[in-house]
């Protein structure tokens, strides 16, 4: 803020103040007749509009008159403390930068005390110790589960933590590193090469991959293209590369969707997706406890083996919410 | 022949009823609004009923063409009155009828369809934008030009508020809507960042002080003395109030962007000012309520005093609930969450919209040429479903809004959160049921309203003929 601003500013802070108080003072002196007034009868001023519009003369209520000063004090007061006054900080030294920063300071001093006795232990170590897996939950709700649900069984685009499969893998270390680094996941579009015949065929034949009935004509000509062009990545059986994260199509489980049309509509138009890093954001230390929870979740014995993201419904992912109540101590 | 001269009351009229049709529809997109957040199904996957677009709807109709409605016609006919002159032409008054519900119009098409500014209680685009201006000076010219035309010496007190009220937002309105347009329906504001947001809600704030508060002071100054049949309580604390009021409100915006990237002085100034602002408000209440004493025994016979006695507490409860609000400590609760929606509404339901009944239930019979309403007992019936509605909102938004507040905030010891966002949301569908009937209740008084006015207009004794203007009395 340049000098004259900040001195217009400041000044007309202070004048609008000012003129209040002005205001309240010469509005507040007796006049002839309050005395009358405050006995229970007071005089109109005079002026009569409409017929019958009247007004009486009133002296100002006491206590209001006190609100309207001691608000007036406490706002000069405050004025002096704290940031008002164009660039004059306030006496106090606050801003809520600072205040931001100490917070944030303590805050973070006290989660490392309850991060300490995690340090130097290994994913599964960590998945073994209800300590740690209770705080894992938590960090589980605060960073992972707006895409994979709070009962993490994902949705259409955003994998199911439950599942057996993992596209990448699910050895503590792979988990950690795509947790830590994130995934690119590409799966490119084939319709040009393949044309629709093709793509019909491809798909009928990924369809029967996972043991379900297609057309047999379909299927013998997909299975002809699908060595040519998918199996580089899918591998010739079609149990996929989880170096390359690409899928196991010969299972029960679809990132996005296991009907012919979904089959049809990912080879035609391909697949972008992406799990974001999150070393940076949270350290290794909550990376480790997060590939450790990730570990402890498994198919629960109740579940269809069938079971796929995106078919489990909506409401039942929303519904489910998990209670993440934690040890809350001290807060 | 000066005696000769007649008030024009078609304009009222036509304000009045519109007031009537707008303020059902208003609320009744609001209740629409309150059961998608219920059963977001019910948007029916068409991009137009989305509550993204529906809100926008659902504020301008409330504030702008209800609420915009209602002080056209109750200042037009104060001015007249009070000034006892007609107004000062006929056709800038039509004109500014015929204007402003072209508007309503264009905001009921543009807004679904997604055409927006994106600027809170300022979306409408460009060219409507330059419409509202030109109806506003209409409007500014009319009224001026009426009080100008005074045979009385002295302005009174309701007209010095329409008068701020008339001249602030035409100010507001278009420092704010600045934009450079791309397209006929398309255009993006001159302001950078936090300046944008800071004019914004410089803007937005002053909506709610001029446009909801010094305008319907002006209603208040005029009708609770007449239905009390009392004179107003006292002229000085009236004077002191309006330019404090007016002084003071100015200043008050940056509370609307605590803790945000506005610089912290201008936060602070945003808050102390709110806090001086309790008193000045207060003013009018006092007014108002101090007015009615002395007539306490008409409550048991008269509904309309209710309403009016009702909206004075609300509006006092709301000018006070205001500045707490404005606490930084206070506000870091507080903002964001729906204890704001509950604020908002005590003072929109709570404080206009009753003010604005009970001067509405006044205005039919008096432009009809009827002594009363049709039903007295139907203005009763009106009240108390409204009143417990406006409360059931209100209390079901607090509830959710500090609970929501306090459930955001909460932390374990490992630093994370305790509840995740869908946890706090779930949390509040029992208060969102609640405000859905407290909505649906005051739509119920509404229509009941409706078909009260109607009967009453419809009556063969009713009448439009001019009423001559009264002769000034020379106390």
């Amino acid at each position: 803020m340049s000098g004259f601003w900040n001195g217009w500013i400041v000044v007309l802070t202070l004048a609008n103040v000012a003129g209040a108080l002005w205001l309240l003072w010469a509005t507040s002196r007796r006049e002839p007749n309050d005395a009358r007034a405050e006995q229970g009868d007071p005089d109109t001023t005079g002026h009569t509009w409409d017929g019958d519009l009247k007004e009486y003369n009133n002296p100002l209520p006491r206590w209001w008159l006190w609100l309207f000063y001691g608000s007036v004090a406490f706002g000069v007061g405050y004025m002096v403390l704290f940031p008002a006054l164009g660039s004059f900080g306030g006496a106090l030294g606050w801003s809520q930068a600072g205040q931001w920063q100490a917070q944030t300071l303590e805050a973070e001093r006290r989660a490392n005390e309850q991060f300490a006795k995690f340090a130097g232990k290994s994913v599964v170590e960590l998945q073994r110790d209800p300590d740690a897996m209770r705080v894992a939950r938590n960090l589980y709700a605060n960073n992972c589960a707006m895409c994979h649900g709070s009962d993490a069984r994902g949705a259409k685009g955003f994998p199911n933590l439950h599942a057996t499969n993992f596209q990448y893998g699910k050895e503590p270390d792979t988990l950690v590193a795509t947790i830590a680094l994130g995934r690119q996941g590409v799966m490119p579009a084939w319709a040009d090469a393949l044309g629709a015949q093709g793509v019909e065929e491809v798909a009928s034949y990924v369809y029967s991959l996972s043991g379900r009935k297609a057309p047999a004509d379909l299927v013998a000509g997909g299975q002809a293209k699908f060595g040519m062009f998918c199996a580089s990545c899918h591998g010739a059986d079609g149990t996929g590369m989880p170096v390359l994260g690409a899928p196991n199509l010969t299972d029960q489980y679809w990132t996005y969707g296991g009907s012919i049309e979904a089959i049809k509509e990912t080879i035609t138009a391909g697949r972008q997706n992406q799990m974001p890093a999150h070393l940076d954001l949270l350290g290794e230390q909550r990376v480790k406890l997060l590939a450790a929870y990730v570990l402890s979740l498994g198919p629960p014995a109740a579940e269809p083996a069938t079971q796929t993201a995106q078919n489990v419904p909506a409401a039942d992912a929303a519904a489910a919410v998990v209670p993440v109540t934690g040890d809350a101590s001290g807060h | 022949m000066q005696l000769a001269e007649t008030y024009n009351d078609k304009v009222v009229r036509q304000f009045t009823l519109a007031t009537v049709v707008w303020g059902i529809v208003g609320m009744l997109v609001g209740v629409v609004i309150a059961a998608q957040l219920l059963f977001p199904a019910l948007n029916f996957d068409l991009p137009w009923l989305t509550y993204s677009r529906l809100r926008p709807l659902h504020t301008n109709a409330v504030i702008f063409a209800f609420g915009g409605s209602a002080l056209f016609a109750t200042s037009y006919y104060v001015v007249q009155r009070t000034c006892h002159a007609r107004l000062i032409s006929d056709g800038l008054a039509a004109f500014t009828f015929w204007g402003w519900q072209l508007v309503i119009l264009l905001a009921a098409i543009t807004l679904p369809l997604g055409i927006t500014s994106g600027k809170e209680y300022a979306e409408l685009e460009w060219p409507i934008d330059l419409l509202i201006t030109v109806v506003w000076v209409a409007y500014g010219v009319v009224f001026f030009g009426t009080i100008v035309r005074r045979k009385v010496k002295h302005i009174y007190v309701a007209n010095w508020f329409f008068a701020a009220f008339i001249i602030t937002v035409a100010v507001l309105h278009v420092v704010n809507s600045m934009a450079v347009p791309v397209t006929a329906l398309k255009s993006y504001s001159v302001y950078p960042g936090v300046v944008d947001a800071m004019v914004q809600w410089w803007y937005g704030h002053n909506a709610v002080g001029f446009f909801l508060t010094a305008g319907f002071l002006g209603i208040m100054y005029y009708f609770v003395p007449k239905q009390a049949g009392r004179p107003v309580y006292s002229y000085r604390l009236s004077v002191v109030h309006f330019w404090a009021l007016i002084s003071i409100y100015m200043w008050a915006g940056p509370h609307h962007l605590i803790y945000t990237s506005l610089p912290d002085w201008a936060q602070s100034l945003g808050m102390v000012f709110s806090l001086i602002l309790i008193a000045p408000s207060w003013g009018g209440m006092i007014n108002g309520i101090m007015t009615l004493s002395g007539a306490w025994h008409k409550l048991r016979t008269d509904p309309i005093l209710k309403f009016m006695i009702v909206s004075l507490s609300f509006y006092g409860m709301s000018t006070f609930e205001g500045p707490m609000m404005s606490i930084k400590s206070v506000n870091a609760l507080s903002h964001y969450t729906e204890w704001t929606i509950g604020h908002v509404h005590s003072g929109a339901l709570g404080w206009v919209a009753m003010i604005t009944i009970g001067a509405v239930y006044m205005l039919v019979p008096r432009l009809y040429g009827r002594t009363e309403m049709y039903s007295t007992k139907a203005i009763d019936a009106h009240f108390w479903v409204m009143t417990i509605g406006i409360v059931l909102y209100v209390a079901a938004m607090w509830i959710a809004g500090v609970m929501e507040g306090l459930m955001w905030r909460a932390t374990n010891a490992d630093g994370t959160l305790t509840y995740t966002f869908v946890e706090s949301l779930k949390s509040k569908y029992p208060y969102y049921a609640v405000r859905l009937l407290g909505g649906v209740m005051v739509l119920a008084g509404m229509f009941l309203m409706a078909w009260n006015v109607l009967r009453t207009i419809r009556n063969p004794q009713a009448s439009t003929a001019d009423q001559p203007v009264l002769a000034p009395s020379h106390a």
